[in-house]
């Protein structure tokens, strides 16, 4: 679930900065830049890993602060499609299932992924899976909110959400937008709450 | 910012555990983004199995691995969250029915069980109720 992405950057580094070691005040400046951020089509950026290489640094007229060239390496979460991930059921609604691994929210398992079948309870809020015991008898098993579910990442989606405009204008615009969704599936055996498989 | 390979190498959850460790105990005080990612991934994998693997048990389980003709991503998997049943098996190896032969999946989980003992654990003590 987790990978490496090599990058480049040309870092900043402002004066203030020039009494801590070079290299510990980019790793700070990269992972003030990127920590908890997504970037497109690579993943939700955790933590610095480790500085590859560094170039010369350069000062520009006019401004106090070095330029300094560096390649990195940044442990990215990005599961594979396929994975097989384990999370915690953040809400059900019509859309389906909303599920969270605690770092990563935008995780929605469809209603066509769940188990067959399954049916919204609206008063619950939740999906009920009407699993059939095979002596014509059905046993509800609900799926609520807090709950451990293990599942199936189907498939990936990247959004761009560029800064445009004012910061209030940007508000409006980019409150829907997810940067990066996963969409996954519990429609097979072992796939859903843990506790449905316990035994 | 350029990004010069997207994906260089896969990382197991052990070792992004172990060094997000390493960056919450460092002697620098960190705030802000870096901080809050990394202890809501930290709170995330110290609740799976592999907060308890230990580097030499992962690299003996895999070599014992090597002989199931099972893909780098595979082995990645039963790496991060050791299966327990049959089922686990047949959901993150591919075709697993064809692939693997009855005993095959029964030694790799006696390989789990062997390099991974705490994985039994949670089953027997965790009584989930339905309701």
């Amino acid at each position: 679930m987790f990978i490496l992405a090599e990058m480049k950057n040309v870092t900043r580094i402002p004066p203030e900065l020039f009494n801590l070691k070079l290299n510990d005040a980019i790793a700070g400046e990269l992972n003030k830049k990127l920590a908890n951020k997504i970037v497109l089509n690579v993943g939700l950026c955790i933590a610095l890993y480790d500085i590859t290489s560094l170039q010369e640094s350069y000062i520009f007229p006019g401004d106090g602060a070095s330029h300094t060239r560096v390649s990195f390496r940044y442990i990215v979460f990005r599961p594979f499609i396929e994975e097989i991930l384990i999370g915690k059921i953040r809400s059900c609604s019509q859309e389906g299932v909303h599920v969270s691994l605690g770092f990563f929210d935008d995780i929605l398992i469809p209603p066509s992924a769940l188990q067959h079948p399954s049916t919204f309870n609206e008063t619950e809020q939740a999906w009920v899976w009407e699993y059939d015991t095979g002596d014509g008898n059905k046993h509800d098993l609900f799926m609520d909110a807090g709950e451990t579910i293990r599942f199936r990442v189907t498939a990936e989606f990247f959004n761009e959400t560029c800064p445009t405009g004012t910061l209030q204008e940007t508000h409006e615009k980019a409150e829907n937008k997810v940067p990066y969704s996963l969409t996954g599936s519990i429609n097979e055996p072992g796939l859903g709450l843990l506790s449905w498989w316990d035994t | 910012m350029e990004i010069v390979n997207a994906n260089s190498a896969t990382l197991s959850n052990f070792e992004v555990m172990k060094h997000l460790q390493k960056v919450k105990d460092s002697r620098k005080k960190h705030k802000g983004q870096l901080a809050t990612i990394t202890y809501e991934t930290l709170r995330y994998l110290e609740n799976t199995p592999c907060a308890q693997h230990s580097p030499e048990a992962m690299t003996q389980c895999l070599r014992e691995l090597d002989g199931f003709n099972l893909n780098k991503n595979e082995k990645l998997m039963l790496i991060n969250s050791p299966p327990t049943t049959a089922l686990e098996i047949q959901l993150m190896i591919e075709e697993s029915e064809e692939r693997l032969s009855e005993e095959q999946v029964q030694k790799i989980l006696t390989i789990m069980i062997q390099y991974f003992p705490h994985i039994q654990k949670p089953q027997e003590a965790e009584p989930q109720e339905q309701d």
